[in-house]
């Protein structure tokens, strides 16, 4: 029905667009990954150094393990916070239903790098959980370790992703035909059996989403560590800038975002599969 | 009877515990809006002497404000190409078969899989490879180029409600695929893509990570607090950031808005 110059008129700007800002960019991250630096110059030959290195050095695998573990208890956290009040937005909220879920909604527009400085204003040494304290008399000294550590980096990423991670699980709870739970009840079954039995497997599928999220946008976050994170919270990503900034070390940090990439994309790919097979349609 | 009251005592759980999940999400923003208005600065308990000094400050702070000017005008240039590519980009999904299709549909939306630091890296490589300084113009092609996938992604699902029956007739009636163009799709696409851009303005507003990279000497707002958050604390971005808050809080509700109207 379109004619060949309506097709051309809407494939080529944004395929010339997409190929000269996203593949040749990202093409040129795989080739930093395989040439070297050397006394300041980027050499241009091919080779494996940069991922020989990588795996070499105990440093980097310890720090990408640190990530994922940070990355894990954020999903973890996201997912004991999120589900529960999901659940409860979709079936327990009778009228209120849509000003609550609004009010999730809302923290998620919030800027990231706003809320990271507010939990840094709350944990500080001199900080509002701190002067809470003393002000109850609980602690006489301010407490150090609420800031720069592991802890206040989870705490950070799991506020910012917690709202991501309602969201899928939200909206496959609502897409549970709501004749098959009162199926459930009337054959008998106690409200826990019926969550667990028919409620909780049919909502695996936004559990897995929501989960996917929390984890991918943790593992590759470099600001929270920055902010709030201190030497013991550093991450992965953390590496990558350093090694683009003062260490100037390009393709070293090239072959660890490729690393990180493939891990996503793998995770990703992973994730569809799994999906595919538990959505019962 | 006493299953009733138990299903009630249970949901009453249910009910507390999703009151503490909501105290959690909204505690940092209330204490960020608070201590906006304290004098002694961001720190102790309890917040005293409320004073709108901090707003007053904000409002002769030169830097902040051409740094809220610099994400103004970079927020509506991403607006501007996201839609000017993504339209094509879901008319030609939508319509078009061509070679790499599904190579392209998942392209598009990397950026908003990937962790923003391997955009942003990948495109600092390209600028430096072109010989292209870093300026806003490297930012705002960043966030063009990390955005389309919003607006393709909303401009598909217009689409797939519109009713193709409205184009047809039009061109069986003889107009032009031009003139079908600017008179039946785009004003049936107006919807999604309002929503697309206002979604676009405030997801560049805030953002951060592809910035950090491809900033050149003038910074964006969310850079320019980066950049003082490193020299110390001020409850002067506690009133900045509270101004953004309010403000994002109003285009998304107009966003949802339109959203459920559509």
């Amino acid at each position: 029905m379109y004619s060949r110059a309506y097709k051309l008129a809407v494939a080529i700007p944004p395929l010339l667009w997409v190929t000269l800002f996203l593949l040749v960019p990202y093409a040129l991250l795989l080739s930093y990954s395989f040439w070297t630096v050397s006394s300041g110059t980027i050499m241009r030959q091919w080779n494996l150094e940069n991922y020989r290195d990588l795996g070499r050095n105990w440093m980097y695998l310890q720090v990408l393990f640190r990530s994922m573990k940070i990355a894990g208890a954020v999903t973890m956290l996201a997912l004991v916070l999120g589900y529960p009040l999901a659940y409860y937005l979709s079936f327990h909220a009778g009228a209120r239903k849509d000003l609550l879920y609004q009010l999730v909604i809302v923290p998620l527009w919030v800027s990231y790098l706003v809320r990271g400085y507010a939990w840094k204003t709350i944990l500080g040494s001199d900080g509002v959980l701190n002067g809470f304290l003393q002000y109850l008399h609980l602690v006489r000294e301010p407490v150090g370790f609420f800031l720069y550590s592991p802890f206040a980096v989870v705490l950070v990423l799991t506020h910012i992703y917690t709202p991501f991670t309602l969201l899928p699980i939200y909206a496959s709870l609502e897409h549970i035909p709501r004749h098959l739970v009162e199926a459930s009840q009337d054959l008998g079954a106690s409200p826990r059996v019926t969550f667990w039995r028919v409620i909780f497997p049919l909502s695996l599928p936004g559990l897995l989403a929501g989960a996917t999220f929390a984890f991918v946008l943790t593992l590759g976050d470099f600001l929270a560590p920055l902010l709030v994170g201190g030497a013991s919270g550093i991450m992965i990503s953390n590496i990558v800038v350093s090694l683009f900034g003062a260490a100037f070390d390009w393709p070293l940090g090239a072959a660890i975002s490729v690393c990180i990439m493939l891990l996503v994309l793998g995770m990703l790919f992973a994730v569809e599969r799994t999906e595919k097979k538990w959505t019962f349609t | 009877m006493s299953g009733q009251s138990s299903v009630r005592r249970r949901f009453g759980w249910l009910a507390t515990y999703a009151a503490g999940v909501f105290a959690f999400l909204y505690l940092p923003i209330v204490v960020l809006i608070l201590y906006s208005f304290n004098r002694e600065g961001v720190g102790g308990f309890p917040p005293r002497h409320l004073t709108l000094d901090w707003y007053r400050m904000l409002a002769s702070d030169g830097a902040i404000l051409d740094a809220v000017v610099n994400s103004l005008l970079v927020a509506l240039a991403a607006v501007a190409i996201a839609l000017a590519l993504g339209l094509p980009a879901a008319l030609a999904l939508d319509r078009v078969a061509f070679p790499g299709k599904a190579l392209f549909r998942r392209l598009v939306l990397l950026p908003l899989i990937l962790p923003g630091i391997i955009t942003g890296l990948s495109l600092l490589m390209l600028a430096v490879f072109a010989g292209m300084k870093l300026s806003l113009l490297t930012v705002i092609i960043g966030h063009g180029t990390a955005l389309i996938s919003v607006g393709t992604t909303e401009i598909s699902a217009g689409l797939q409600k519109m009713d193709r029956a409205q184009e047809e007739a039009s061109l069986d009636l003889g107009a032009s695929y031009w003139r079908t163009f600017w008179r039946v799709t785009l004003p049936n696409l107006r919807l999604p893509l309002v929503a697309a851009g206002l979604l676009i303005f405030t997801l560049s507003m805030d953002e951060i990570a592809v910035s950090f990279f491809l900033i050149g000497r003038d910074n964006t707002l969310p850079l320019e607090i980066w950049g003082r958050l490193r020299r110390g604390l001020t409850p002067e971005i506690n009133a900045v950031s509270t101004i953004i808050f309010l403000a994002s809080v109003g285009l998304i509700l107009v966003w949802y808005r339109l959203r459920t109207r559509s």
